[in-house]
């Protein structure tokens, strides 16, 4: 346990949801670095488990994480835990009598719930799990509706919903501090929100991202493949300042085809500003722009606290970039109402890549974040294809799954030092520092999978380029 | 579109929302921008061309002003700030021990993040080249022979 805390720090126990495993730890550990504090767990700590006991924190922490997770559902103080009831029995009966003294009070009201993982218990046996922990010394009356303290008997019934053991694999008893921001995934839904194009980012991941990129009150964030900024709508909840580009001017402009099933143009006003004022967060607004990610249009110097993105792959949006005539794959015909039209030509993968770390070495703040997603061809997937540069270090690294043969990984990385020119030198004698060129066929072995696929399913894909 | 308007009450009121809520351009973007120009070596700061200018009230954070002020460009933010006569009377050169001067922040404020330019363009300084703010958005496209 850290010296920091001695007396004052308990263990805890956070309860996760069972969606986007991948993405819890990064998430927790990030909102624990944003008050500088280590992830400390116990020995029989497992990743995948919706448990989870956290050490050498205070309460303060745990509440800031809270505030800010949509990956845990709930955080209690551990009274006790075990494999069996009169394991768990014997670790209560261990706890500090005056640790848990100042919520048994006898003016003070309570309750006691149960909570079951993997198994749906009746009401007669929550009572009788209940009864059986009358051995604490509770002085208090009990409350259902408006109650000073809530209680929570936790059960683990293993992960497997096919192999649901009788008894508990691990119990836990502690007193509930406080939920997560699982709510923000419904308040936040894409369904509601008024400016949504074909690729707008879930809420719920939208959030993972902005958590992971630590983005904080008076940040400064940018994302150069904005699209509707459903990125900026997350980070500017948690009060950062947000800006974005992108290259298709239609689409900041808010204009030309909708996006919803049912109607077929958008409508007036369908823009980013109008997103964050919906949530009310339009002060946090600073600007959108059309531009190319591939040119810099930002002076030196001119530092974001994080960049969090997701460009695009050529699935669903094309990438595209500003370039020359020889080149041309096809003309911007959807391009409206501007005096000039630059040809658009394909945008490697590999290149956005290697751009988008190198922009993110020269225009972070030291500390500052990059978070965006990498799509992979799984079969082929290994660690060493994930882009480095000397600047950025590693983070987290999570999959979705995509399909049977696709996903695409979240990527965060963490800017460690100041760009220098050596750093050219080492970016050329490292292949993993240079763009790497697998990427550039994900396109053709995305299809390729679903063109095989289709032999079955008949239903040919739909390629919007 | 306007003849539209005239046509169908719904669409007059759908036509007054857009001039209610356009976007604009601030200053605090302008004061990050460069010309990208192929060639150009001093492609900063953008001159700005503004023919439609609005003032925004903005929350005040006094918090985010304090940390903005030493990433800016300060010399270019006031020169502006000037062309589009909201300088505020702010000093040309920073003032030291601003961060407990709230009338000074509030200053600030005022030009990063409520002076906002509707209309007009940014113009690279080396080559004259002039990237258009149309409803508040600067397109910074070049042309394939730029």
């Amino acid at each position: 346990m850290a010296l920091h805390c001695g007396r004052a720090c308990r263990t805890y126990l956070l309860h996760l949801a069972h969606d986007n495993v991948d993405f819890r730890l990064p998430e927790i550990k990030a909102l624990l670095s944003l008050r500088s504090r280590p992830f400390e767990t116990s020995d029989t700590f497992r990743e995948k488990s919706p448990f989870w006991q956290l050490n050498g924190l205070l309460e303060d922490d745990i509440r800031s994480v809270m505030s800010r997770t949509v990956c845990a559902k709930s955080a209690f103080e551990l009274w006790g835990h075990g494999k069996t009831q009169s394991e768990l029995k014997t670790s209560l009966l261990e706890y500090p009598p005056e640790n848990m003294a100042p919520y048994l009070q006898q003016n003070l009201t309570y309750k006691i719930n149960v909570y079951t993982f993997n198994k749906t218990l009746d009401f007669k046996d929550r009572i009788k799990k209940i009864d059986a922990l009358d051995f604490l010394p509770f002085e208090g009356k009990v409350n259902l509706k408006d109650t000073d303290h809530i209680f929570c008997l936790l059960e683990d019934y293993g992960c497997d919903p096919n192999n649901i053991p009788e008894e508990p694999l691990h119990i836990y008893f502690g007193r509930w501090l406080a939920d997560g921001q699982r709510e923000l995934i419904r308040s936040y839904s894409v369904k509601k929100r008024h400016f949504i194009g074909n690729t707008s980012m879930d809420a719920g991941l939208s959030f993972i991202m902005a958590n992971h990129a630590g983005v904080k009150a008076d940040d400064l964030v940018y994302d150069p493949f904005v699209g509707t900024g459903s990125l900026l709508v997350a980070c500017s909840h948690f009060g950062a300042y947000v800006s974005g580009t992108d290259i298709d001017y239609n689409t900041i402009h808010g204009i030309g085809k909708a996006s919803r099933k049912n109607q077929k143009w958008r409508g007036p006003d369908e823009n980013i500003r109008a997103n964050l004022r919906q949530y009310g967060t339009e002060s946090l607004y600073v600007d959108v722009l059309v531009s190319d990610a591939s040119q810099t249009i930002w002076r030196k110097n001119a530092l974001f606290d994080a960049i969090v993105t997701d460009p695009p792959y050529g699935i669903r949006e094309s990438t595209r970039r500003t370039g020359s005539n020889k080149d041309i794959i096809r003309p911007p015909d959807d391009f409206a109402g501007e005096s000039y039209v630059p040809v658009s030509m394909a945008y490697h993968l590999s290149d956005i890549f290697a751009d988008l770390l190198n922009f993110s070495a020269h225009h972070l703040v030291l500390g500052g974040r990059l978070v965006y997603w990498l799509p992979v061809y799984k079969p082929e997937y290994c660690e060493e294809m994930v882009p480095l540069h000397p600047c950025l270090t590693l983070i987290s690294n999570c999959e979705q799954t995509l399909s049977s043969h696709t996903s695409r990984r979240l990527i965060t990385m963490e800017k460690t030092k100041e760009p220098e020119d050596s750093d050219q030198v080492v970016h050329l004698a490292d292949p993993r520092f240079s763009s790497y060129q697998g990427h550039n066929s994900f396109r053709e072995k995305y299809f390729s999978g679903l063109t095989k696929k289709n032999g079955r399913e008949s239903k040919p894909p739909q390629k919007n380029e | 579109m306007w003849l539209l308007c005239f046509c169908n009450p719904i669409l007059v009121i759908r036509c007054r929302n857009i001039l209610l809520h356009t976007v604009e351009m601030k200053l605090l973007t302008h004061n990050m921008l460069t010309s990208h120009v192929k060639g150009v070596t001093k492609g900063y700061p953008l001159n700005i061309k503004a023919t439609e200018v609005k003032v925004n009230e903005v929350d005040f954070n006094a918090q985010f002003v304090t940390r903005m002020i030493p990433k800016l460009e300060w010399g270019p933010l006031i020169q502006a700030a000037e062309v589009l006569g909201h300088s505020q009377d702010l000093p040309s050169t920073l003032i030291p021990n601003y961060e407990n001067d709230e009338d000074f922040l509030r200053k600030v404020h005022r030009i990063l993040l409520e002076v906002e330019v509707i209309e007009g363009s940014l113009q690279c300084p080396e080559s004259g080249r002039e990237f258009p703010i149309s409803k508040g958005v600067p397109n910074m496209l070049l042309n394939e022979d730029e």
